[in-house]
């Protein structure tokens, strides 16, 4: 259900003003909840960001999803992120 | 790797069968500044909280709609993960915290200017809410209150 209050909360704060961004780690829940702004990351669920402590994928993903707010296409946005070759051990 | 598929029979049941709700954010709005320029916040549902505050309450029918407030210079290792929810594994997150609240990755984008700041403080709730009214009408609503308040820019939202 993360998938569903990420979007909802996020729709509310961008309701109230503030251009918002997330993560998704299941497109066809966010594509149901329809949010401004999402990443779709083929990631398990429990891994937004990828591997523990490996700094330079999380910085990657996190990065594709901030640079999501300044993309001059219109509202909304889902997105898909190429997840590399990787184990998560 | 994360589709339906991969999830157990009982959570597939029901996601197919759960009506999903939306909220109307319409027209949305647009980024003032560039990111470099930017202050952002984060908010999780990943039932992240301090220690000095209550855990997140498993019991509540629908799901638990409270927040934490988590200030920026928290000790990410300090915080505990108190989601209740067996769809997801919570090794990851126990592991390293910034795979839900990348508050180590935003600093060293801070330094490195691909960001303008982070935010003086952050928010965490507990993504397991079946019965979201209250989560869109009370919860949500409050801390968008908050991060105007800040002056943030811009707001990253995680799940797990």
């Amino acid at each position: 259900m993360c998938n569903q209050s990420v979007g909802l909360i996020q729709s509310v704060i961008e309701k109230h003003g503030i251009p918002t961004t997330s993560i998704s780690l299941l497109r066809e829940v966010t594509q149901k909840i329809h949010p401004p702004r999402a990443l779709f990351v083929d990631l398990p669920l429990g891994y937004p960001l990828g591997r523990p402590h490996d700094a330079e994928m999380q910085s990657e993903i996190l990065v594709a999803t901030l640079r999501l707010l300044e993309s001059d296409q219109p509202l909304p946005i889902l997105e898909e992120y190429r997840v590399p070759e990787f184990s998560l051990s | 790797m994360a589709k339906f598929s991969d999830l157990t029979f009982k959570y597939r049941l029901f996601m197919k069968t759960y009506r999903y709700r939306s909220y109307d954010w319409s027209p949305g709005t647009t980024m003032v500044k560039p990111l470099s320029e930017s202050r952002i916040a984060v908010v999780t549902t990943a039932a992240l909280y301090r220690p000095d505050q209550p855990p997140f309450d498993e019991s509540i029918k629908g799901g638990d709609v409270s927040y934490r407030m988590i200030p920026n210079d928290t000790e990410l290792s300090s915080l505990r993960e108190g989601h209740r929810s067996a769809a997801f594994d919570h090794a990851g997150v126990e592991k390293d915290k910034n795979l839900a609240l990348p508050l180590d990755r935003l600093r060293e984008l801070e330094s490195e200017g691909v960001i303008g700041s982070v935010n003086t403080r952050h928010f965490s709730m507990m993504g397991s809410v079946t019965a979201p009214g209250r989560l869109t009408s009370e919860t949500a609503p409050e801390v968008s209150a908050f991060l105007r308040e800040d002056g943030v820019d811009a707001v990253l939202l995680t799940p797990v």
